[in-house]
């Protein structure tokens, strides 16, 4: 299984698992940005959150498109691309996308808010994903509807890391 | 120092040509979710908003979490409709803001 | 899971240790990290629109103008426009400082600029401001080569050579060195990462696990903490002798400030 790291967190790791190895402590003088372990996002929590969006009303699958890389050289930054098939007339058209993840220490990533005017309903953006975990992407039609797609990114951890030296 | 932001706008579009816009504006989204050395929790801080007018009328809107990276990056599109000004607005926490505009040639 | 990563990673490293003593890396065959990441890391380094460094890039253009200090003088003043005469300079350091005596890295030229001519309060390392305008004035030599200090100033050659010995010397709890890593195994993996050459080409970058740009020279501390080795006071002498050594190494390759790396 690839390692996985969360960017949500400060890097005491680094001592720590040096710590736990048995080995000799860091130089003094590298200040560390230590960890808070706030409740992870679950999927109970993204359910939630998607609920406080779309009420009672119905999520179908299609009509959105969710590019994600399947693996991610750091969880810092993610490419991330929302397309969503719509004529984007003034009848029909995409009012917003909203984006999800399971394991953050909240489940909102975005909530953007377009119309007619955006001639295509596509948003291209990078997030932040803690670990390995599915996100979520929901649009939201002028005529009530939802939709979504769903994609997994496998976050791997990087090397030679660092505690923050300011 | 004022934060710094890169937008790129066609210069000139067709009238009713979907024109992509790029941006990303520097800033740490430091996410409320971590600690100092000292054990102090680092606050929240982040811009938790974003707009975009075309001649005065907002045409998208954006609402920002902590999982959106540092430097928050966004492209969306519109359609160009008629020459004028685009204007973008961040605001976020410790009353952070920051506004830019360009123009744009639609013939 | 947490408490298994540094047994885990120090075993990673252990991959090289028993090795023979390392040859430098053909010349031919140096590649830059650039070449070792995926196409994610690439395109964001490939588009200036994408590339967050470029934000960097435009607060040392801002510092470059503004004037500060008891001198009342900006960059721009002395110097008029970086395009011009910054132009190919970051493809010049380190170079002998006579001052000193010996040599100065980019960074420690811009701070002694910042002190001696507009006799401003000093500029530390890794603030946000040097770091900019060592990324605005590294960029102007976008593409360049790098050039071959040593051949054109005999007195660089002790520091060289602290370098190189610093670079090939086992050191740390793990006791390994860094040609070990970037002489010996580059292009394997370790902990699911491609080992790259190391070479000082992209730098400042913006690191993604940083979330912000930065000095080689944080590059290198965090290899030495990856090392389990004594890592030194940024602008320490120790990191100017290695930088030196790591820029001959790459003498030829080509600058790409601002680089992006994971
Ligand atoms: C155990 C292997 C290992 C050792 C030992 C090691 N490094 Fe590294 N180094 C890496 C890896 C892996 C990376 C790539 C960054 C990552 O993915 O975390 C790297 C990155 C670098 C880079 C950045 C290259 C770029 O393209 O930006 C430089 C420079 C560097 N190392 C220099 C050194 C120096 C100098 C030493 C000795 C003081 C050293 N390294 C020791 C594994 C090592
Ligand atoms: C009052 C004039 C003055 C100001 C202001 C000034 N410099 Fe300089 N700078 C010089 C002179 C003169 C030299 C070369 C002579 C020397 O070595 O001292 C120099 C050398 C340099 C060099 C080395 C160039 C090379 O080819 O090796 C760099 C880089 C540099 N300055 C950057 C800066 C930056 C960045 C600033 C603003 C923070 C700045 N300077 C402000 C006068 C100035």
């Amino acid at each position: 299984m690839a390692q996985t790291k969360k960017p949500f967190e400060g890097r005491g790791w680094t001592r720590r698992g040096v710590l736990g190895a048995g080995l000799a402590a860091i130089p003094a003088g590298a200040a560390l940005t230590l960890i808070v372990r706030p409740a992870e996002a679950t999927p109970e929590t993204m359910k939630d959150a998607i609920k406080k969006v779309v009420g009672d009303a119905e999520i179908r699958k299609g009509r959105v498109k969710l590019d994600l890389p399947p693996l991610s050289e750091n969880g810092n930054s993610v490419a991330c691309a929302v397309t969503v098939e719509s004529p984007m007339s003034a009848a029909d058209h995409v009012k917003a996308i909203h984006l999800f993840n399971e394991k953050n220490p909240q489940p909102n990533v975005i909530s953007v808010h377009l119309g007619p005017r955006a001639g295509k309903a596509r948003i291209d953006t990078r997030i932040r994903l803690s670990d390995t975990q599915t996100v979520t992407a929901i649009a939201q039609m002028s005529d009530g509807s939802f939709w979504s797609a769903s994609a997994n990114v496998i976050v791997t951890l990087g090397a030679c890391l660092e505690d923050n030296p300011t | 120092m004022t934060a710094q932001a890169l937008i790129h706008v066609p210069k000139k579009a067709k009238r009713g040509e979907v024109i992509e816009i790029r941006t990303m504006i520097s800033h740490v989204m430091e996410t409320g979710f971590r600690r100092s050395q000292s054990g102090e929790p680092i606050p929240r801080n982040i811009i938790a908003n974003f707009a975009c007018t075309y001649n005065g009328v907002e045409i998208f809107r954006a609402e920002l979490f902590p999982a959106m990276t540092a430097n928050p990056f966004l492209i969306f599109r519109t359609v160009a409709v008629e020459s004028g000004t685009l204007a973008f607005k961040w605001t976020g926490d410790n009353g952070f803001a920051a506004e830019q505009s360009v123009k744009i040639e639609v013939g | 899971m947490r408490a298994a990563r540094g047994p885990v990673l120090a075993a990673a490293f252990l991959f090289a240790a028993g090795a023979a003593p390392a040859a430098e890396v053909p010349l031919p065959e140096r590649r830059s990290g650039y070449d070792f990441m995926g196409p994610q890391t690439r395109g964001m380094q490939d588009d200036d629109m994408a590339n967050p460094g470029m934000l960097s890039v435009l607060d040392g253009a801002a510092a470059w103008e503004r004037k500060t200090g008891a001198a009342g003088k900006a960059c721009a003043d002395c110097h008029r426009d970086a395009r011009q005469s910054m132009k190919g300079v970051a493809a010049r350091y380190p170079r002998f400082d006579e001052a000193t005596g010996r040599p100065i890295d980019l960074e420690g030229r811009i701070a002694r600029c910042r002190t001696e001519r507009q006799q401003a309060p000093p500029l530390a390392r890794e603030s946000r401001e040097l770091v900019a305008l060592a990324v605005y004035v590294a960029h102007q030599s976008r593409g360049l080569p790098v050039e071959d200090m040593v051949e054109k100033d005999a007195r660089l050659r002790p520091f060289l050579e602290a370098g190189r010995s610093q670079f090939e010397r086992r050191q740390g709890q793990l006791d390994l060195s860094c040609a070990q890593c970037h002489n010996d195994n580059w292009g394997k993996s370790l902990a699911g990462n491609p080992v790259p050459q190391g070479h000082p080409t992209g730098y400042p970058i913006y690191r993604l696990e940083w979330q912000s740009v930065g000095s080689l020279q944080r590059r290198l501390r965090n290899c030495l903490i990856g090392m389990r080795a004594e890592s030194y006071e940024f602008g320490a002498p120790e990191y100017v002798d290695l930088t030196l050594y790591l820029m001959w190494r790459a003498r030829g390759m080509k600058i790409e400030t601002p680089g992006v790396r994971p």
